[in-house]
């Protein structure tokens, strides 16, 4: 009798396609995996804890580093927070602006994810045409806030820079164009024939088990479940707009994959809606007090970002400072259901499995 | 003991496992105060009090942890914790003259700069003006120490003061803040009556909502299951339930099953330093109503614990690994605790008041 | 040329064969250079990008300075590797892929071998470079390198057999596995080629000849998002040149055969045109497969292994097998 042995790989922390530095420990029998044990950390930076000593403002561009491939929305669930603690209104052109900058980001973050995903699958253009299209809306961003990546933008009780001139109609532009761009890539990859072999049928779960994992964003509506924080419990002015929030049946990784290029098109629809109403003067910060210093209490809030639900958990002891303060990563808990889905799969599955979950290594480890 | 034999025990002590080093930082401090002064220290029932000793009367003592700040002494607490840990034993203190000048002399045989009958009249000086929770800023301090205790009693009364005023107009919020600190905290303590002057609030929309699910985990669970139960006003009224820490793995099951609150999604947990106790927060929702709780468990900082979810709901699986990796609070029953976001061979738990580093430079 | 192959062997035909052979390196060392170039360029443009466009008027230098960097970078072998396979495994590989290319000829005059078998040699040739890289693979002592070097052993052998298979029909049709037999039985209009009557078969060997060169959609054995780089992860320097080199010369040698086999050599599409040389019309058919190849590489997605098994043993090889009853059909019943 011919005696096998399983093979220990460890993918990661420096790989190609963990995106970033985490590490599998798979072990395989032949390329067909029998267990995965996810190891993470590698890029913990202890963001909750250097933020008990900073004050709300300056925890800003940290958070800015967790998912660094969607930074506005990151800003947003701060910000959100204090200002829900404290009671403060923004004044509606920063909400606007909020909410513009948000949904752009939500298109840019699902570029991202695309372009690797289907780089993470083989192709190299789609890679390309995606970062093509998301170097516009970074130019936005960079002529709103001076940054590419990590913007700093929100504040608590508005935002830093109001919109330069005729940036709004910029954005329109873009909006319009981008129409066609989605077109493009859906007719570029989508209904690739290799592509469908290798993603259909990949990674399904069923709603029940992506309940009970905790998974969120495009991860839980793929298998069917109806919930978006931008719905079902409205923060920002989400409910000002009209928007379909698109769902799967399958749960597998081609239902995510459309799902994603719909919640592009969603997103344009929300942005076209939002460029229509935005008011023409106004304020772009509300009355906030010299120092932020939200009263004893606590707080959670939570808002939809591209990877799913981001929440963010203040306990403030009436200081400038938070007492606690912690988030709740999307990418952190929906990858808590990789190692069940790579049983029984192959190593390219690994890739196609892991790159479908879209997770952000920097908001994974905090 | 100078200060740098006081940073080098406090290294040594890290090294220890964090429940160990959490009881020999206790004694940190009464060694420190031991060549000095107060003997009082060792003998003091409970750790706050023991600091609040060496605070008043002790400047060397305190010399050595405004000093050795921000590396080894556990000086993450918070200063107006350590106010209010203080105001009692500043009342013992002058209640018990004998005390006083006991310390004052052992104060005075280590510390040839301070006078005997000065030391005293400090004993006594801080009591006198505990009722305001304040500590005074007196004598041969450096500036850094100065500096440093006129900012903890700045933002001691900061912190009364926002309490106060909130207080008045939420009345909840208050009584949520005096319960989540259950220590004596001499600010929540003032702005409750503040609160009592107010005239009651609409009841919150989601009071009953509150109330069933508190009735539900009384009725199937048992009588003490809930300790607490309150409305969280600024975060849309969210049902806010204190769970009996062995009563969590049975309310958590129910949570789950039954279909009045079939919570089928863990949206988040927290694990939370109170210095005083520990807490664990889930957040809780079902998709089906969207009815969203918050139920929070408590544990002692001693040997921190709480009953894991995991088996109830897996997400709860990597999040209390998290919070077992940063704030040391142990999980039964939980199928893989180990440490996920620091290496496996880290000592301490980061997220802790009192977490001091090992390697300082790192 | 051929009188040189009748008369007998002297010194002076040892000079002309080594100057030949010297001068179809050179052709050869050119193209790899420019092809590489050329790739780079054109999946360039298909990205919105420009490419490389700084070492030398644009950028014509730039693998030359690639070239040169990597021979002089510093040879690096593993600590725990099987040091004698692990430098035999580049010139293993690379040998043959060399030697593959005495038998292509590009001209009706100009022919390096004319061997009968023409097309078996190549066959033959080729597997040993299968050998290359599991030994590459092996030597290199790490997983993926491993896990590469495997599945490029699985790829190769189950993809030489349609390979092998979609030319029987062409070989049937010529009645030779003479290359130059094989032109020469096309001449006369563009329909007369071979990709026309055997379009099933040109078909396989497309697939197949990508297939055999490791090329997207078929690059499992390196595939970067999964094995990083496959079997040469641990090869650097001139190693990993060696492979790099191999893998363009085969690159050119399959275009070659995919221009003699199905589009006619260096026949004219009209034979009206032959009074520009046969050599041009040579080098066009291969720019167009050449320009093919590194087009679906910047297209396509990659397959999963066992997607690419099944494609060659469920799809490829019964397609192949068809082609050649038709072939046998069509001879039967039109001559």
């Amino acid at each position: 009798m011919i005696r096998t042995e399983e093979l220990l790989l460890n993918v990661g922390p420096q790989h190609p396609s963990t995106h970033g530095v985490f590490r599998i420990i798979v072990k395989l029998d032949g390329e067909i995996i029998t267990e995965a044990t996810p190891v993470m950390g590698y890029l913990h930076r202890g963001t909750e804890k250097l933020a008990e000593n900073l004050n709300f403002t300056q925890i800003i561009p940290y958070t800015d580093r967790m998912d660094y491939v969607s930074a506005m929305t990151n800003n947003y669930v701060l910000v959100h927070a204090v200002e829900k603690l404290m009671g403060l209104e923004i004044p509606e052109r920063a909400e606007f602006l909020r909410l513009i900058v948000m949904e752009l980001q939500r298109v840019a973050s699902h570029m991202v994810w695309w372009g690797t995903y289907l780089l993470d699958i083989g192709a190299l253009s789609p890679f390309l045409y995606a970062f093509n299209d998301r170097e516009r809306i970074l130019q936005l961003f960079n002529e709103l806030c001076g940054a590419r990546l990590t913007y700093n933008y929100m504040r608590v009780g508005g935002v830093k820079w109001d919109a330069p001139d005729g940036w709004i109609d910029k954005v329109k532009e873009f909006v319009r164009s981008m129409h066609g761009k989605l077109e493009e890539y859906d007719n570029l990859a989508s209904g690739n024939e290799i592509l469908l072999s290798r993603i259909k049928g990949v990674g399904a779960y069923d709603a029940e088990t992506a309940i009970a994992y905790g998974l969120s964003g495009a991860n839980l509506r793929s298998t069917g479940v109806k919930w978006d924080l931008r719905k079902n419990e409205p923060y920002s002015l989400y409910d000002r707009f009209e928007f379909d929030v698109p769902v799967g049946t399958n749960g597998d990784c081609y239902d995510r994959y459309l799902l994603r290029l719909e919640e592009m098109r969603q997103s344009l629809r929300i942005l076209e809606q939002a460029l229509e109403q935005f008011p023409e003067g106004g304020e772009t910060m509300g009355k906030v007090p010299r120092v932020i210093r939200p009263p004893a209490g606590e707080i959670y809030v939570r808002i939809e970002s591209p990877r799913g639900e981001i929440g963010c958990y203040i306990v403030s002891k009436g200081k400038a400072e938070p007492y606690r303060l912690k988030f709740r990563r999307p990418s952190f808990v929906n990858l808590q259901i990789l190692p069940k889905l790579l049983v029984g799969e192959s190593m390219t599955n690994l890739v196609t499995i892991l790159g479908g979950i879209d997770i952000v290594l920097g908001e994974v480890d905090c | 003991m100078s200060g740098e034999d006081r940073r080098e025990e406090s290294a040594k002590l890290n090294e220890t496992k964090g429940e160990e080093r959490r009881e020999t930082e206790e004694e940190a401090p009464t060694e420190g105060s031991a060549g000095t002064s107060a003997e009082g220290a060792g003998t003091t029932p409970t750790d706050a009090p023991a600091e609040g000793d060496n605070r008043e009367d002790v400047p060397s003592a305190e010399a050595d942890s405004g000093a050795a700040g921000a590396g080894a002494d556990p000086n993450g607490r918070k200063p107006e914790g350590e106010e209010q840990a203080s105001a009692p034993k500043q009342v013992q203190a002058a209640a018990e003259p004998k005390t006083g000048p006991v310390d004052a002399k052992q104060a005075a045989e280590g510390e040839p700069a301070a006078p005997p009958a000065k030391a005293a009249e400090e004993a006594a000086a801080p009591a006198a003006s505990s009722a305001g929770g304040e500590a005074p800023v007196r004598r041969q301090e450096t500036d850094e120490e100065k500096a440093a205790r006129r900012k903890a009693a700045l933002e001691a009364r900061e912190a009364a003061k926002a309490a106060a005023a909130q207080g008045a107009a939420r009345p909840e919020a208050a009584g949520g803040a005096a319960a989540a600190g259950r220590n004596p905290a001499a600010a929540a303590g003032r702005a409750a009556p503040a609160a009592a002057d107010a005239p009651p609030p609409p009841p919150s929309p989601n009071q009953p909502r509150l109330d069933r699910a508190a009735q539900l985990l009384r009725e199937l669970v048992n009588e003490d299951a809930v300790e607490e139960a309150s409305i969280n006003e600024p975060n849309d009224h969210l049902p806010t339930l204190v769970i009996k820490r062995d009563r969590w793995q049975a309310c958590a099951g129910l949570f789950r099953s039954h279909p009045e609150l079939n919570i089928d999604y863990l949206r988040n947990v927290a694990g939370v330093d109170h210095e005083t106790h520990m807490e664990v927060i889930y957040h809780l929702l079902s998709l089906d109503s969207g009815h969203n709780y918050a139920v929070k468990v408590r544990t002692d900082r001693e040997s921190p614990s709480v009953p894991s979810v995991t088996p109830i709901w897996p997400t709860a699986n990597w999040n209390e690994r998290e919070i077992y990796d940063l704030l040391g609070i142990d999980f039964p029953g939980h199928p893989d605790l180990r440490r996920i976001m620091m290496p496996d061979d880290w000592v301490g738990h980061p997220l802790r008041k009192d977490y001091a580093p090992l390697d300082p430079e790192v | 040329m051929d009188r040189y192959f009748n008369s007998p062997v002297s010194w002076g035909h040892v000079g002309i064969f080594a100057l030949e052979a010297i001068a179809a390196l050179a052709v050869v060392i050119v193209f790899v250079t420019y092809a590489i170039y050329f790739e780079r360029k054109v999946i360039g443009w298909m990205q919105f990008r420009i490419g490389p466009n700084r070492t030398g008027p644009l950028g014509l230098l730039q693998t030359v300075a690639d070239v040169a960097k990597l021979l002089l970078k510093e040879d690096t072998i593993p600590a725990r590797a099987d040091k004698a396979l692990f430098i035999l495994a580049p010139a293993l590989a690379f040998v043959p892929s060399f030697l593959v290319l005495a038998i292509i000829p590009y001209g009706l005059h100009l022919p390096f071998a004319d061997l009968n078998v023409g097309f078996l040699y190549y066959i033959a040739l080729s597997g040993v470079t299968t050998i290359a890289i599991v030994v590459a693979g092996w030597a290199s002592n790490n997983k993926y390198a491993l896990l590469g070097g495997m599945r490029s052993a699985a790829q190769m052998i189950s993809y030489e057999v349609p390979l092998v298979m979609s030319i029987v029909g062409v070989t049937m049709m010529t009645g030779s596995l003479n290359l130059r037999e094989v032109v020469l039985h096309q001449t006369g209009y563009f329909w007369h080629w071979n990709f026309i009557p055997q379009i099933l078969g040109f078909a396989v060997f497309v697939v197949a000849a990508v297939s055999e060169l490791n090329r997207t959609p078929f690059d499992l054995p390196e595939a970067e998002s999964e094995l990083v780089a496959g079997y040469h992860v641990e090869y650097s320097g001139f190693r990993f040149a060696f492979f790099m080199l191999s893998e363009y010369i085969y690159m050119y040698a399959i275009a070659c055969l995919a221009t003699i086999l199905f589009l006619g050599g260096w026949n004219p599409p009209f034979p009206q045109l032959d009074f520009i040389p046969g050599l041009i019309w040579f080098a066009l058919k291969f720019a167009v497969i050449v320009f093919f190849l590194f087009w679906i590489r910047a297209t396509l997605p990659r397959l999963r292994v066992d997607q690419l098994m099944g494609m060659a043993w469920k799809v490829l090889l019964p397609l192949a097998i068809l082609n050649i009853f038709l072939t046998a059909l069509g001879i039967e019943w039109w001559g």
